[in-house]
């Protein structure tokens, strides 16, 4: 069953406080803060769409780059080895630790492909005039995709494995390594020019009595 | 002071956590839809404190053999040595690593017990409706939910040590029995979490105001 949206869509409630509040009207990139806890309510930021999609673009093409060569290469006594990203999880499942390796997988891999394909396709599909429903199911899952994406988390672990190693051996980072550095950067571009509210004000609404979304506030308003 | 510092609930309201669209459920009801992306409803996360403090023993639990059992095993020539989380710290401390030392204390062996710590106050402080140091506790929730997933390292760390040396019989490194609950303790607490609701904190605040309006 269906919420009665409240008369007043510039009304709305702190997420972490839940102290009702009126949001003044902002510039492209003003921000508004709770006058309670403090927790940042809403950014408006500056040519999100473009931004946002450009970013989304580089960060998979880097994203393929980076798990399909050696992340880290290692000779010692002319004997060489390298491994991937996957190749890492893949050790761990035929190591006796099934568990953490599709963990591994999950953070590193999975998660961030993930958090590109929703980022893609919300970009593009909210091009159009009336933003479609499915763009508001990946606008949910979005936040699930971003909370185990861990690729900068990973960096900082490989980096503290590649000086634990360099003591017994020669290593040689790899492409993948350099590549992975420019993705955690286009991933924090991408998530700082995302501005979900834009798309929210436009998506059609589920309750299909009050399509357009402008509908029950102009009522509410007249009223 | 009372008349604007007053919460959604009290008014009825339900904010959605997805679209942040504020609506009233039907009259009579405490659950409903979002008109607007369509979202489950209700006041607050349902069960948080029940869903928030099982994580949080969980990851308890899992903590002790995390850091008792080794998170990898080095086989060389001369012999087979299994390193805990403390040891590999040890490991890596010289006058040149102690940097990656310090990395690897502070996010593997620091912040889950602190995490573990920290959850358990705001359980404890928001459970008895207290209303001392909101603003500070909303920070705490706010940097618990900010650092977690650092934790993570000591997991990729182990991962890729373990992957690489694999050159036997001169030495090869495999990953201890200790890890799995290295990686559960982090897992657990990260669901710990997204489980509580952190308007709860301010719940004890808002019924004050309202007793002494």
């Amino acid at each position: 069953m269906f919420n009665q949206p409240a008369p007043d869509s510039s009304v709305l409630a702190c997420p972490h406080c839940d102290l009702l509040q009126r949001l003044p009207q902002l510039a492209p990139g003003a921000s508004a803060r709770c006058p309670r806890c403090a927790r940042e309510l809403r950014r408006r930021r500056v040519d999100s769409f473009n931004r946002t999609l450009a970013l989304a673009v580089a960060g998979t093409l880097l994203y393929v780059i980076a798990n399909t060569v050696p992340m880290l290469s290692l000779t010692i006594v002319g004997r060489d080895a390298s491994t991937t990203v996957f190749g890492g999880a893949q050790h761990l499942w035929e190591n006796g630790q099934p568990i953490v390796g599709i963990l591994v997988l999950l953070t590193a891999v999975i998660a961030p492909a993930a958090q590109l394909f929703c980022m893609l396709a919300i970009t593009i599909g909210s091009r159009r005039s009336s933003v479609p429903q499915w763009v508001g199911t990946l606008m949910r899952h979005y936040p699930t995709t971003r909370t185990w994406s861990m690729i900068e988390v990973m960096l900082l672990g490989v980096l503290v494995a590649l000086i634990k190693i360099a003591d017994y051996a020669t290593v040689i980072p790899g492409v993948a390594l350099f590549v992975l550095v420019a993705l955690v950067f286009v991933l924090a571009g991408m998530q700082a020019s995302f501005d979900p509210h834009e798309i929210w004000q436009r998506i059609e609404w589920a309750d299909e009595d009050r399509t357009r979304g402008t509908k029950p506030m102009a009522t509410g308003e007249t009223a | 002071m009372t008349a604007q510092h007053l919460s959604a609930i009290e008014h009825g309201f339900q904010s959605c956590e997805v679209c942040g669209l504020l609506s009233r459920p039907a009259p009579g009801r405490d659950d409903g839809q979002c008109p607007r992306c369509g979202q489950e409803l209700e006041f607050r996360k349902r069960a948080s404190f029940e869903r928030t403090w099982a994580f949080l023993i969980a990851a308890a639990v899992c903590y002790i053999p995390a850091n008792v059992l080794p998170v990898l095993t080095t086989t060389t020539a001369t012999g087979r040595d299994s390193d805990t989380i403390m040891q590999g710290v040890v490991l890596l401390w010289s006058p040149t690593g102690w940097p990656l030392a310090i990395i690897v204390l502070v996010a593997s062996i620091m912040i889950p017990s602190a995490k573990i710590l920290a959850l358990a106050y705001l359980l404890i402080s928001s459970q008895r409706g207290s209303i001392r140091n909101n603003r500070q506790r909303i920070r705490l929730y706010r940097v618990v939910d900010f650092i977690g997933r650092w934790s993570m390292v000591d997991v990729f760390v182990d991962t890729f040590t373990a992957a690489l040396i694999q050159l036997q019989p001169l030495m090869s490194v495999e990953p201890g029995p200790g890890l799995i609950f290295f990686a559960a303790v982090v897992v657990f607490t990260m669901l710990a979490v997204e489980s509580f609701d952190p308007r709860l904190i301010w719940d004890g605040a808002a019924l004050h105001e309202v007793t002494h309006a």
